[in-house]
This record gives C-alpha cells, sequence and structure tokens, in this order.
C-alpha cells in the first residue's frame, strides 16, 4: 500500500496502531498477572495489577481522541476509514479486557484458603487459553491477517467447553461443602471473566476480518457456552 | 504497476441499474484530440433518474467524455470521436439528428458560472424562446418562474428579473445557470465541476439542489472533490489515463472499492 | 533584535540604489518625452488657432441705404442694382472723394457681395421699397486684414484714413462671420465659407459608412466564426492585414480607375469618394471587428451552445452584442481617419472649385480636407487665414468624433 501523499495521515494512522499495540501489551501482562496472582494467592501482584488498570483506560480515551480528530480533519474512505473504525472498536475491547482482568485480580483478596488442585489446573488451563487467544488475535491484528483471526474466531469453542467443565466442577464443589461457597463464587466470577475475556477476543477477530474484507463475518460463530440454560440439580439433604 | 495497456474492467453491475432504466450508452468510445487518445475504449451505461458522478486525477479524460455526451467536442476542430454514445437508444451522431436539438435535451452546467449579460429573466427565457417552447409570453413568463422556482433562486430574485445576471453572487449564478438548463426541459443534465468554484454554504445549495433534481433527471457529474461524489451520487466512475477503472454503486466504491487503483485514489496515495 | 532588522533588509543596497537610479532616470525620459510632446503640440495648436481665429470674425460697415423706387423694381426686385445703391451710401460717408481714382479705391474696401443682404431683404420684403434701411455691408478682405490689425502694407494709407474716419464714425460693426459656414467656396476671400465642403464631406463619410458598416463587420463574423481554417482564409486574412497599410493614394487610383474609368461613375461625387473611402476604411474595420469578437470570452459562447442555440444564434445573439463595443469604437476611429483623407479624394476629382452645395450623391461636390488643400494653394493672406480656420474646425469635428466614440465605448463597456 503506497503512503498517503500527505505525510501527517500516515503519521496519524501509525500512532493509532502504536497505542493499540500498546494497550495490547499492556493487557497480555494484566491478564498474565491476573491469572498468576488468584492460583498462587499473590496479593501483592494482584494489587500491582489492579493499579496498573488506569493507563488500559487512559490509553482508550487518547486513542478515541486521536480518532475522532483524524475522522474530522482527513474524512477518511474505504480502507482508511475501516482501519479507524476497526482501531475504535478494537480499543473498547482492549479495555474490556483488562477491566476484566482488574477484576480477575481483585478476587485474589478475596480468597484466604489454598485452593484445591484439581481447581487450580482447571483454571490455571483457561487461564492460558485466553492468553493464548489474546495473544493470537492482537498478532493476527498488527498483521492484518483474517485467516488468523477467523482461526482464533473459531478456537474460543474450546474456551467455553473449558469454562462448562469448571462451571460444573466449581458448583458440585459448592454443593458438597456450603464452606465452599464463598471460594467457588469468587473462582467462579474469575472463570466468568476469562470466558468473557476470550469472547471480547473474537469481537476482535471480527472487526479484524471487516477490516482485512469489507465485510462481516457471514457465518454464526459456534458458541458452547451453556451456562446460561444449565440445568442445576439440587441434592436433597446434605 | 505501470500497465497502461490494461483496458477497463467490467465490474458486477452495480444495484442500482436493477431499478432504473438506462439512458445513456457509451460503447467503445475513443476520443481524440490531434492524434492524441483523451478517453480510451470507453463503455459504460448510465441510468435515469440518478445521479453518476466521474473522478479521477486531472487529464484522466472525465470532462472530455462529458463533454461528449452532448457533443461540444464538436466546436474543437482537432477532437474527433469514434465508437458510439446512444440516449435513449439513439445513436447522437445519427446523420438525422440535429445536433442543436440534442444539446436542449442534454443540458450543460459550467465550472464556472457562465450566465448572459443580460437580464435574468432573459437569461433564462432565451433557451425556451430559440426552441419554441412557450406560445406567448404569458407561457414564457410562467416557465422563467417554475425553472428558477426549482432552482432555489426565485424567492432570491423575485424582484429584480430585470437585473443583470452577472451582478448576482457566484452561488446565485450557478443556480441561474442550472435553472437555464432546465428550462428548455432536458432529459439530461451534465455538470462539469459545478461547484468548484463556489464557497462551502453555494456548494451546498447546489447539492441539495442535485438531491432534488435527480428524481426527475439523469444527471452527470465530473467532481474533484471526492466527499461531493460520495454525498451525491448514486454511481460513480473512476477514470484513470482514459480508462473506466471502475464503476459501481456509490457506497461501495468509497468504502470497499474492488480496484486498488480506486482504492489509491480515493485515499489520497496516488503518487 | 537588532540582528533581525539587519537580516531583513533586502539585498545589496548599491543593487538598490542602481536599480532606483535607473528607474528615475526611465521616468524623467517618459516625462521629458510627453513634455517635448506637449510642447511641439501647443505650439501647433497655437500657431493654427492664432492664423484661424480671425477668419470666424469679420468687419461690417453700418450704411443707411435708401432703397429707392427708382432702381429697384418693385415687380423684380432681385434685378435692382444694389450693388450701386451700397457704393453710393457708402460713398455718401465721404463727400470729399470726387477724383476717379480716389472712388475707385473707395469701392475697392467694399466687397463685392456687400448688398447680398440687402437684395436678399428686399427681395423677401419687397414692401420695402421706398424706405431707408440701415444695414451692415460686408467690407474686402484687406479692408477687414486691416481692421484685423495684420494687412497694413496691402492698403494704402489715403484707404487706412477712410477706414479710421469710419471707425471713429461707429460704423464699423465686427460680427461673427457665420457665412464661414453657410456659404460655398468663392474666389474672393471674404465670400468663401465652408458649407460645400462640409456638406460634401457629410455624404461622401454617409456613403463610407453605410457602405463599410456592415460589410466590415459581417466579414470579420463570417471569417472570425463561420469560415473553415485552411490555407485560403489564411491568405485572405494576410491581405486584409496587408491592405490596412496600403497608402491610401493607391485607393485613390483604383478608384479612378475601376469607379470612374470602368464604370463611368459621375466624376467628384461623393457616391465615389464614400467608394473610395470604404474600400480604405474596410481592412481596419475588419481588423479591429475580428479583435472586438475574439476578445469576447469563450464561454459565453459555450454558454449559448450548452443551451441548445445553434452556432449563427449564439454569434447574433450573444456574441455580437459583447463585441459592439470595440466594432463602435474601430468604426468611429476608421470615420475619423477617413473624414481626414485627402490624397484619394484628389485622385477622384474632388478638386474641382466647387461653389453650390451638392444636393445628392451625384452631384460634383469637394470634402473638407480638399478644401483646406484647395485654399492653402492660394496666394491671399486672408485664404491663409481662412485655411487655419477650416483646420480648425476640421480638428474640432474629429475630436467630436473621436469624443463619441469613447462615450459611446463607455457606455456600452459590458462586464461579463
Amino acid at each position: 500500500m503506497p503512503d498517503h501523499i500527505v505525510r501527517a495521515y500516515d503519521d496519524e494512522l501509525a500512532d493509532l496502531k502504536t497505542m493499540l499495540a500498546q494497550m495490547g501489551g499492556l493487557a497480555e501482562q494484566q491478564l498474565d498477572g491476573a491469572i498468576d496472582a488468584l492460583i498462587r494467592r499473590d496479593t501483592a501482584l494482584a494489587d500491582r495489577v489492579i493499579a496498573a488498570d488506569v493507563k488500559i483506560d487512559a490509553l482508550e480515551r487518547q486513542l478515541e481522541e486521536k480518532a475522532i480528530l483524524t475522522i474530522a480533519k482527513r474524512q477518511p474512505m474505504a480502507l482508511d476509514l475501516r482501519e479507524i473504525m476497526v482501531a475504535i472498536r478494537v480499543s473498547s475491547d482492549l479495555e474490556r479486557i483488562g477491566d476484566l482482568a482488574k477484576n480477575t485480580a481483585k478476587r485474589t483478596h478475596a480468597i484466604s484458603d489454598a485452593l484445591p488442585r484439581k481447581l487450580i489446573t482447571g483454571l490455571t488451563r483457561m487461564g492460558r487459553l485466553a492468553q493464548e487467544e489474546l495473544k493470537n488475535i492482537l498478532d493476527a491484528y498488527a498483521q492484518a491477517d483474517a485467516e488468523k483471526a477467523l482461526a482464533v474466531w473459531r478456537s474460543d469453542e474450546e474456551l467455553d467447553a473449558l469454562y462448562n467443565s469448571i462451571f460444573r466442577e466449581l458448583l458440585t464443589y459448592m454443593m458438597e461443602d456450603p464452606r465452599n461457597i464463598g471460594l467457588c463464587t469468587h473462582l467462579l466470577f474469575g472463570a466468568k471473566n476469562m470466558e468473557r475475556i476470550g469472547d471480547h477476543a473474537t469481537n476482535i477477530a471480527e472487526n479484524v476480518y471487516y477490516l482485512v474484507h469489507g465485510k462481516t463475518i457471514a457465518e454464526e460463530r459456534p458458541k458452547k457456552d451453556q451456562t446460561s440454560v444449565m440445568h442445576i440439580e439440587s441434592r436433597k439433604g446434605a | 504497476m505501470n500497465d497502461m495497456t490494461q483496458t477497463i474492467v467490467t465490474p458486477a453491475r452495480p444495484r442500482i441499474m436493477a431499478e432504473r432504466p438506462v439512458k445513456i450508452v457509451a460503447k467503445n468510445v475513443t476520443v481524440y484530440y490531434g492524434d492524441k487518445p483523451a478517453i480510451k475504449s470507453l463503455t459504460i451505461d448510465i441510468p435515469d433518474c440518478a445521479v453518476s458522478s466521474f473522478i479521477g486525477p486531472s487529464g484522466c479524460g472525465k470532462s472530455t467524455f462529458l463533454r461528449a455526451i452532448n457533443r461540444m467536442n464538436d466546436t474543437i476542430p482537432i477532437s474527433r470521436m469514434t465508437g458510439q454514445i446512444l440516449i435513449d437508444g439513439k445513436n447522437i451522431h445519427d446523420r438525422d439528428l440535429d445536433v442543436v436539438q440534442l444539446r436542449a435535451r442534454v443540458g450543460m452546467v459550467f465550472q464556472k458560472p457562465n450566465p448572459f449579460p443580460k437580464s435574468i429573466f432573459e437569461n433564462v427565457a432565451y433557451g425556451p424562446r430559440i426552441h419554441g417552447l412557450a406560445r406567448n409570453k404569458t407561457d414564457l413568463e410562467e416557465i422563467v418562474t417554475a425553472s428558477l422556482k426549482r432552482a432555489g433562486l426565485f424567492e432570491e430574485v423575485k424582484d429584480r428579473l430585470s437585473h443583470s445576471g452577472v451582478s448576482l453572487s457566484g452561488g446565485q449564478q450557478q443556480r441561474l445557470c442550472i435553472a437555464r438548463a432546465i428550462a428548455v426541459n432536458p432529459e439530461v443534465i451534465l455538470m462539469d465541476e459545478p461547484c468548484s468554484a463556489l464557497d462551502p454554504i453555494a456548494t451546498a445549495r447546489i447539492e441539495e439542489l442535485i438531491d432534488e433534481l435527480r428524481r426527475n433527471f439523469c444527471i452527470v457529474i465530473v467532481t474533484h472533490s471526492m466527499q461531493q461524489a460520495a454525498r451525491v451520487s448514486q454511481l460513480t466512475a473512476f477514470f484513470h489515463l482514459g480508462h473506466l477503472v471502475e464503476f459501481g454503486d456509490t457506497d461501495e466504491v468509497f468504502t470497499a472499492p474492488q480496484e486498488k487503483r480506486t482504492q489509491d485514489y480515493i485515499t489520497g496515495r496516488f503518487g | 533584535m537588532s540582528n533581525m532588522t539587519d537580516t531583513f533588509r533586502t539585498g545589496d543596497p548599491a543593487l538598490v540604489a542602481k536599480r532606483y537610479r535607473a528607474e528615475r532616470r526611465f521616468r524623467s525620459y517618459g516625462a521629458i518625452a510627453l513634455g517635448l510632446t506637449a510642447l511641439f503640440l501647443a505650439f501647433l495648436i497655437a500657431d493654427i488657432v492664432v492664423k484661424g481665429w480671425p477668419s470666424f470674425f469679420e468687419h461690417r460697415a453700418i450704411l443707411t441705404v435708401p432703397l429707392d423706387p427708382a432702381r429697384i423694381d418693385a415687380a423684380s426686385p432681385q434685378n435692382g442694382d444694389f450693388q450701386a445703391i451700397v457704393k453710393d451710401a457708402f460713398r455718401d460717408q465721404f463727400p470729399g472723394v470726387t477724383s476717379r481714382g480716389d472712388r475707385k479705391k473707395l469701392n475697392a474696401l467694399l466687397s463685392i457681395g456687400a448688398a447680398d443682404g440687402l437684395r436678399d431683404r428686399v427681395v423677401a420684403n419687397p414692401s420695402l421699397i421706398g424706405s431707408a434701411l440701415t444695414v451692415p455691408v460686408l467690407l474686402s478682405d484687406d479692408a477687414d486684414l486691416y481692421l484685423k490689425g495684420h494687412g497694413a502694407d496691402r492698403i494704402s494709407d489715403q484707404e487706412a484714413l477712410w477706414l479710421e474716419a469710419l471707425k471713429d464714425r461707429g460704423f464699423i460693426e465686427k460680427g461673427i462671420a457665420w457665412r464661414f459656414f453657410t456659404s460655398g467656396d468663392s474666389r474672393e476671400a471674404e465670400l468663401s465659407g465652408l458649407q460645400a465642403a462640409l456638406v460634401g464631406s457629410l455624404l461622401t463619410i454617409a456613403v463610407t459608412l453605410l457602405l463599410s458598416l456592415p460589410l466590415g463587420v459581417a466579414a470579420a463574423i463570417y471569417l472570425e466564426e463561420f469560415a473553415a481554417k485552411n490555407r485560403f482564409t489564411d491568405f485572405i486574412e494576410v491581405n486584409i492585414n496587408n491592405l490596412a497599410a496600403v497608402p491610401s493614394i493607391i485607393f485613390g487610383l483604383l478608384g479612378l480607375a475601376v469607379f470612374l474609368n470602368f464604370f463611368g461613375l459621375p466624376r467628384s461625387a461623393p457616391l465615389v469618394g464614400g467608394l473610395v473611402l470604404a474600400l480604405l476604411v474596410l481592412p481596419t474595420i475588419i481588423i479591429a471587428s475580428r479583435a472586438a469578437f475574439k476578445a469576447v470570452p469563450p464561454s459565453v459562447k459555450e454558454a449559448a451552445l450548452g443551451v441548445g442555440a445553434s452556432h449563427q444564434q449564439a454569434v447574433f445573439h450573444h456574441m455580437l452584442p459583447l463585441a459592439v463595443p470595440g466594432i463602435l469604437t474601430s468604426t468611429i476611429l476608421g470615420v475619423a481617419r477617413a473624414l481626414g483623407e485627402t490624397a484619394p479624394l484628389l485622385m477622384i476629382g474632388m478638386v474641382a472649385f466647387i461653389v453650390d452645395v451638392p444636393g445628392s450623391f451625384t452631384d460634383a461636390a469637394t470634402a473638407l480636407p480638399v478644401q483646406i488643400y484647395l485654399w492653402s494653394d492660394l496666394p491671399e493672406i486672408a485664404f491663409q487665414s481662412r485655411t487655419a480656420a477650416a483646420i480648425i474646425v476640421l480638428m474640432t469635428v474629429l475630436f467630436a468624433l473621436n469624443g463619441v466614440a469613447i462615450y459611446l465605448r463607455k457606455r456600452f463597456e459590458r462586464r461579463w
């Protein structure tokens, strides 16, 4: 793609990309820190994660301002227009991901007991999956690779399936011993956050596809999250 | 990248063509100035009751093609044309077609407003008079009033119809030229960069006018402003070095054009 | 801060000073040229005016003339010997003059046309016969010259004394010489006038205008707008340009050979003069009209064509009105030039001595510049003065025509 005749235009678009890259890096960091803090119950790390969230928020505001200014000044067309619209949406998704990571880190303070081993494994796996999705989609965005984005889009299925099983497990724990309810609830929220992060990653994937092809994805995304319709049996007398 | 021999693309038929009859057809039109071809092998269908815009860098042939539609190129001795242009199926170079009548059916508005140095009334009345469209003075007055109203100028000049046409402001002059063009009841209106000499408010008024006129006329507009083409037209044709590169629905051309050259031009990446 | 102002000064001061000097030099050259021109012009005008101004005035003697019915027959008053009556009345002023030689000299102080005014009055009103009228009678050119202070050597001392005596008695009046404009040419200077020449010029110019204007404009329109652009029309254009530079006497020769000898048109007639001058002026009008057309912006023509006017309609309805100021100006300037042309008119014979005012386009006539030429040849000093006066008249007419041209151009100038 040749450069714009007006170099400042290219500079402005490059600025947007830089800010997004920064946001992406920060989001990845936050996610990593949040999972770690939760599983190892490292409250100091959790606090650092919570504090760092303002940086992502600030970047999102900056990016939005810059994007609006660019639209007003340059009256972008075609690819440029899509690029800027996508940048705004992706920054919003990344900011939400940051919030979800912060929320997960917060729960570290609420967990006093050690986590059962099984849960540790499950949660770790969920966390890593989410991290992988995030990394992949950020790569796909940076390279404007629609195929990669589609792959991420489809892979969210796995994360959903994992969330289903953790959900059931946590329910089982809670039903076994009411003293676990506190811990499990927080873990449940934590797992839900991971699942939401995956969904945001698929949003980003849809935007990348639109950026490259100028159309939205035609298929329905496969959603395996059945927790909203999961039937919970109550065990009588336990 | 420097492939000059690459000829026209035949893109998918624009969506809007399904809803409107075809008014102007160009078949393999090449226009020469002396030995140099300004337009090369152009084939295009232009629909009725819609605005089609021609965009492209300077010297790409869009104005030349516009002037070929009403045979204004005939006034340039070194210009000649091969191929056919049909309006409503009739070849405009047919021997039994009077070019003067053609120019009454196909009106033109120029880049720099050029009202006659006569009164406002005379400006609009001249065309109908020489074509015998009015039987008497009352008829003529009606035609003038109606045309001025349609052009959105009547309220501003109704008290000074006898004043000279050149005493108006730039935007008013251009609207007067539009009124003059529609007074002879054309079927097609050709506009060659009609707003390039006007300020933004006058431009907006004219764009509003074009929006209204397109319900009844086939309008072809050549413009340098892509934003204007995007706002005002339903179909957009992109010309480059005498070739038609892309022709499609305006919405698509400006959000997701099919040709790279089109994209480069409309995003300002042309070298 | 001082640094800033130093760098702000433009360029090398020596160069700047040189430039100023060069500009001042050039301006002073122009001013000197203008001054010299003005000086020469003033000198020329002063010379002509000083010489010619006196011709607009004449001296008359106021005499009481008894209209003796014995000398004037009431039935045919025009045959009365008015000149003798006037001479007698004049002599009565000087009873002491008796000798024949003296009487002749006294009579010579009167113009031979002195009684004309009186005759006209009596013929118009025969009932005046029998009464005594006090009438002004014209003095001879020498007497007139003496009274104007120039001709002291043309009359003898005796005659001068008589004139002084009349002046002392208050019988000399000085008035405007209307006959300068109402009489035709005459061998007597005091009786000669420009009327024949003026009318002749008028008729000639009328023919010139009627022929050259429509033909010139039509030719310009055709050549500029309608004729095919090929070698032939280029050839025509070159020839028209050349014709504009041809000496005017050639046109006179052409007129002589073609109009007089071949077509046998009457010699010295305004018709022929007008034809010849039309040929002279035509190339100028064609060239200027073409230029006026070229100056019309093409946007006007395009606008007209765009509305569906044919080429002819566009030219006549739109371009012609805009070209009119230029055409008018060039026409009037051409006419002004034709008015002052002498050589071609001489060739076709308008050099004759014309007394009567020409009545039609085919009567023999003369023209103003030719009249000037004829008078300038005559030896009498009075005629020299009249030549200058005629030049004043001619130049006034030319200035007036130029003034009309400027006025019309300003009036019709349209901004497009």
